[in-house]
């Protein structure tokens, strides 16, 4: 296939940015996005031009490293993450646009690359159980009903790569959150700060520039794990009783 | 067929073989005697206390936030101690960990059926070609069941029964139920549970993050190891940082081959820069590699993905008889036309052979001519017979989510077509030597997970990474250290001091070098070409004389390499070209070594097979009389030959014998 890509291409934290027009040829429909992207920078290379950062780590669609938008979506055209696209999504003569995630709370640190660690700071904020090394009972000490298990483990499934809040207008932070509220809260271990971590989380996920959840759904849709909406309506629930003392 | 193996040379200049020198074997000294099941509890009995108003004055650097670097790094910031935790990653929870599938072994016998610490021991060194210590796989073992109740603790989703309690599976061809597993993403449940452990402590203070950061050197002042320097991967700031012991977390180098299972970014340059500061690097040909992964498509490849070991379990693997036919449609090559190999030569284990033998197997039938797919280097995993059997919805609930991501990566519907796998690079044994203690050689080092050497010996069973790297990071490190540190606090390091400086300036003269050369080849065509050697003439199978090359090529690749490699860019922002360069580096040097490591090694045991040394059915041949030993290596430093150091196994519980699955 032959393509034009289009490219985000931002010297460093504080440079100007543009899009830059990149003709590739020779892609392989069996490569993956970033496979095509690795074959243009060697071509950069060797031309004596810096070649595109981006992110990206496993490559088999765990770690949530890499993330880029693709023709305006989050991940692009599949839902999957960046490195599970493959070119044979693409046909022939297309014309590619590839940009960072776009959000306040998302920085961009150079081309593609984006700093993240807001979404650490949220954990920070409450996203675990205190459970110290040492003092735990016995694993089988407490039965969880397997569809307890089941919902928690849906909300576990997030791999922290923010196309959620690269797809929502808002960018908003609401399903990241909403799914490690889900997978904690759905817990028994998780009861006791259940509801002091909904409000811990919310205050930090505002405090960092994300925006608010007006129910569009973009989130969910782009979603490489599939965390459903319903997640945001048990955290805003547990966070209305938190905030009302009702629990 | 078992050859006369050619005679050690006389070391006239004190070189066997041309290539290395034999210095003063070791001993793991620390290790109590005494009855088995008490070795541990004696250890910790025996190691210093720290008062916990002490332990805030006392400083750990962690570097490696996977199972092993979390688990450490929040257990001690837990105890009180000051942690600084690194990773190159954006953020620690993307460490490779996460990508570990199957589950996690551990000892509850939950299911009543006769497991036990002791049968979870035997089963590791028996596992591991009796290769490995059995004072530390007996601890593994020991410790494996606080792993669960810890996890379970966090919050960890392990599968559960309806009644509510844990659900176990049998793994890699052992005879009791005692792996835990979440879905096929345990390793990401498991890594994200420490990751939120550690989270916790940064919030609390007690541990300091530095995410986008690699550590360069070690810091080494009078002996003991003191600090580390790290490079701000965003700004390119050069750092020191310094603290009363360093713990490398780092995880394995399979990389060297550039092509394995590993995520992009693993790398062995905090363990290269330390065993060229002095720790021993043990046993680096010992190399798994993993029969079920998704084969190569073309030369752009970047990495492999492996694809569960559980297929194997209810799909048949064969290749045509003919090599004509390889490129027929497999639906219309007849019955009679196919050759099931494993079912064939191992007909007591057919499929289910041991991951090495099953990759040998592989490797043996496309050499023959008779591999499928691109290249010819893919065998037919079929799971026809299987659908046919059980139905199509039967399998899809098993096995969905692997057969979706085969379709998207293959573009081909495994419900249609035999899937197509090939052997790939998956984890390595070998690493650091440590103690019983988990400590280097170099006192002050320590080194936990998959980076060190320790528990798997030639070969690691199934589900055991995850249980080794928790059993590091949450039980075993926490409690050794603590000896150490109860020595301290050490006499403070100013950053002026000689030797931090020098160290520094080593990083530095790294990294000019690479910016200024401005050569013709990418970085990553030397890595490529690495890997090419390495997968050829040290990888599944091993000889005298492909070794012997290896090393020649590897010599000339480093040297074209320091002349003419290619970084673009500069030093002050994020520049991959250079962080891979130095990673390069140190993998090329490395991989002299596995190959010198290999070739002196002349026996076949777990994942390494040497063709020399097999029985007359073409399987592997241990000689324990003379190879039942830890080889760690010293480096011989800029020029010098590297020095082994041999640490004779002992067992006084498990018999040695050889392997047979006919």
């Amino acid at each position: 296939m032959k393509l034009t890509l289009k490219i985000w291409r931002q010297g460093g934290p504080s440079a100007d940015g543009e899009m830059v027009t990149y003709p590739i040829e020779g892609v392989s429909e069996d490569m993956s996005f970033l496979e095509m992207l690795d074959v243009l920078n060697e071509e950069l290379i060797a031309k004596g031009e810096e070649p595109v950062a981006f992110d990206s780590d496993c490559r088999e669609g765990i770690c949530g490293m890499c993330g880029l938008v693709i023709n305006g979506q989050a991940h692009g055209p599949e839902v999957t993450t960046t490195c599970q696209l493959h070119m044979r999504s693409f046909s022939d003569g297309d014309e590619i646009s590839i940009e960072p995630w776009r959000a306040e709370a998302f920085p961009v640190l150079k081309d593609l690359c984006v700093d993240r660690t807001s979404f650490d700071r949220i954990i920070q904020a409450g996203g675990y159980i205190s459970a110290n090394t040492g003092a735990a009972p016995d694993a089988a000490a407490t039965l969880v009903p397997k569809d307890d298990a089941d919902r928690a483990f849906m909300g576990a499934e997030c791999i922290g790569c923010g196309a959620c809040v690269a797809a929502c207008p808002n960018a908003s932070g609401m399903l990241f959150m909403g799914a490690k509220v889900t997978h904690l809260g759905e817990l028994p271990q998780g009861q006791p700060e259940r509801y002091a971590r909904v409000v811990s989380m919310v205050d930090q996920h505002d405090a960092e520039g994300f925006g608010g959840c007006t129910n569009l759904g973009e989130c969910s849709r782009a979603c490489p794990k599939g965390i459903p909406l319903n997640v945001i309506s048990q955290m805003n629930r547990d966070l209305q009783r938190a905030k009302l003392g009702k629990h | 067929m078992t050859e006369t193996l050619p005679a050690t040379e006389a070391p006239a200049d004190g070189l066997i073989n041309g290539l290395y020198r034999e210095g003063m074997p070791i001993a793991d000294s620390v290790a109590p005697s005494g009855p088995i099941a008490d070795r541990w509890a004696l250890r910790q009995f025996e190691a210093k206390l720290v008062n916990p108003a002490n332990r805030r004055k006392l400083s750990v650097i962690i570097v490696g936030t996977g199972l092993a670097g979390a688990a450490a790094g929040a257990t001690l910031g837990e105890a009180g101690y000051q942690v600084k935790s690194f990773c190159y990653q954006d953020s620690p929870r993307r460490a490779h960990s996460i990508a570990a599938q199957g589950g996690i072994n551990a000892a509850k016998n939950y299911k009543g059926d006769g497991d036990s610490a002791y049968r979870l021991f035997y089963d590791t060194v028996k596992g591991g070609d009796y290769r490995s210590r059995e004072s530390n796989v007996y601890r593994l073992a020991e410790v494996s069941t606080s792993i669960i109740d810890q996890c379970v603790a966090q919050g960890v989703p392990f599968a559960r029964e309806y009644g509510g309690m844990l659900d176990n599976r049998s793994f890699g061809g052992v005879q009791v139920s005692r792996t835990f597993y979440a879905r096929g993403q345990t390793g990401q449940q498991l890594l994200i549970g420490a990751y939120q452990a550690l989270e916790r402590q940064i919030a609390a203070g007690s541990v300091q993050m530095y995410s986008r950061h690699e550590m360069l050197e070690l810091v080494m002042v009078e002996g003991v190891a003191r600090g580390i320097i790290a490079r701000d991967m965003v700004t390119g700031e050069i750092e020191t940082h310094l603290a009363d012991a360093v713990v490398l977390a780092t995880g394995g180098y399979g990389n060297v081959f550039y092509l394995s299972t590993n995520a992009m970014g693993c790398n062995v340059t905090a363990n290269w820069r330390a065993h060229r500061k002095g720790a021993y690097f043990a046993n680096p040909c010992y190399t798994q590699i993993h029969p079920t992964c998704i084969p190569v498509s073309g030369e752009y490849q970047s990495k492999l993905t492996l694809m569960s070991e559980s297929l194997r379990n209810d799909g048949r693997i064969w290749v045509p008889k003919r090599a004509e036919d390889g490129s027929k449609d497999p639906r219309e090559i007849p019955e009679e036309d196919r050759d099931y190999y494993l079912e064939r030569i191992y007909p007591a284990f057919g499929n289910l052979v041991p991951r090495d033998i099953a990759s040998r197997a592989a490797k043996n039938v496309c050499d023959e001519g008779r591999g499928v797919g691109p290249g010819g280097l893919g065998v037919y995993l079929d799971f026809a017979d299987s659908i046919e059997r059980l139905g199509k919805s039967a399998v899809e609930s098993k096995y969905g989510n692997l057969f979706d991501m085969y379709q998207r990566i293959t573009g081909e519907n495994p419900y249609e077509l035999p899937m197509r796998i090939y052997p790939a690079v998956h984890y390595t044994m070998g690493g650091l030597w440590v103690d019983y203690d988990l400590q280097s050689n170099i006192p002050g080092l320590f080194v936990a997970g998959e980076a060190n050497f320790s528990d798997h010996g030639a070969n690691r069973l199934g589900a055991s990474a995850l249980m080794q790297g928790l059993a590091d990071g949450y039980f075993v490190l926490p409690n050794t250290i603590r000896n150490y540190l109860a020595e301290g606090p050490y006499p403070k390091i100013e950053e002026n001091d000689p030797a931090v400086v020098e160290a520094r300036e080593q990083v530095q003269q790294r990294i000019d070098h690479f910016l200024s050369v401005n050569g013709t080849r990418s970085v990553d065509s030397y890595h490529k070409a690495l890997g090419k050697i390495m997968w050829d003439k040290c990888g599944m199978e091993r000889s005298e004389e492909g070794l012997k090359e290896a090393i020649a090529e590897i010599r000339e690749l480093r040297a074209d390499f320091w002349q003419n490699v290619r970084v673009l860019g500069s030093a002050d922002t994020i520049n991959q070209s250079l962080e891979k360069a130095g990673r390069v580096a140190d993998f090329i040097e490395l991989g002299e070594l596995m190959c010198v490591d290999a070739l002196h090694r002349r026996e076949s045991c777990g994942g390494h097979f040497r063709v020399e040394s097999q029985t007359e059915d073409g399987e592997a041949l241990r000689k324990d009389d003379e190879f039942a030993y830890v080889a760690a290596w010293e480096s011989g430093g800029e020029d010098g030959a590297p020095i082994l150091h041999k640490e004779d196994l002992v067992y006084e519980f498990v018999e040695m014998k050889q392997r047979s699955y006919k």
